[in-house]
């Protein structure tokens, strides 16, 4: 699957897209699945209230289910406008 | 009905684009909201960020969903990115139709909604800092008064 991340998810990540597709069902599940992968990804992810999702360009919740063909992106609350 | 979505760094004239909305005679009303960069101490750049192809794609969403509420012509959201420095125009909503009340209000829906769904990031520069501005509640309860 294809991994996008924004703002400040990507600075503190270190990069803006990846490819990867662990064994998870959900975005709760690959959330997990990145906090395990280092302390960049940790720090990100340190507080869930913070973040948002979106699969394949729909905003998303931590229950949507995703697969391999699936772009996720992460960012903040937006500050449009 | 006319629909321009665009995501662009170059500023934009509102005039010649209520023009191009409205400039055939087929709506009686337009009404039109600009946002710019405020001035505040110390803010030298607003960079905005956005998640391509999301954003445009949100933003017709929020489009369809305002064209089922009421009755309009035409609407046009042009929005920024990149570097802007204060008093810089950063975002317009136009919208057209045959008579005022709907304009007025699908305007109004159409910004609530933007500042809340539509994929952008503003970050700040004050002097050498940098920080990404945060979220607003205040933006959340004025997009829920158009619930349903």
């Amino acid at each position: 699957m294809t991994l996008l991340y924004f703002a400040w998810v990507r600075q503190k990540i270190g990069k803006s897209e990846e490819q990867m597709t662990p064994a998870v069902a959900d975005v709760a599940g690959l959330i997990a699945h990145l906090k395990s992968l280092g302390p960049h990804y940790a720090d990100a992810f340190a507080d869930p209230s913070r973040i948002r999702v979106a699969v394949n360009q729909h905003h998303a919740g931590l229950d949507a289910k995703i697969g391999p063909d699936d772009e996720v992106a992460f960012f903040p609350p937006v500050t449009g406008g | 009905m006319k629909t321009s979505i665009r995501i662009q760094k170059d500023d934009f004239d509102l005039n010649t684009e209520v023009t191009a909305l409205a400039g055939d005679g087929e709506s009686g009303a337009v009404t039109s909201f600009t946002g710019h960069v405020r001035k505040e101490k110390d803010l030298s750049t607003l960079t905005l960020e956005h998640y391509p192809h999301m954003t445009e794609a949100e933003i017709g969403r929020l489009v369809t969903e305002a064209a089922q509420r009421w009755p309009l012509t035409g609407v046009t959201i042009v929005h920024r990115v990149g570097a802007l420095k204060p008093g810089d125009r950063i975002v317009l909503v136009a919208v057209a139709s045959q008579h005022r009340h709907a304009a007025f209000a699908a305007c109004e829906f159409l910004m609530d909604y933007l500042k809340t769904h539509a994929p952008f990031w503003k970050e700040e520069t004050r002097g050498k800092d940098h920080h990404w501005v945060e979220h607003r509640a205040s933006d959340d309860e004025a997009a829920k008064r158009w619930q349903k």
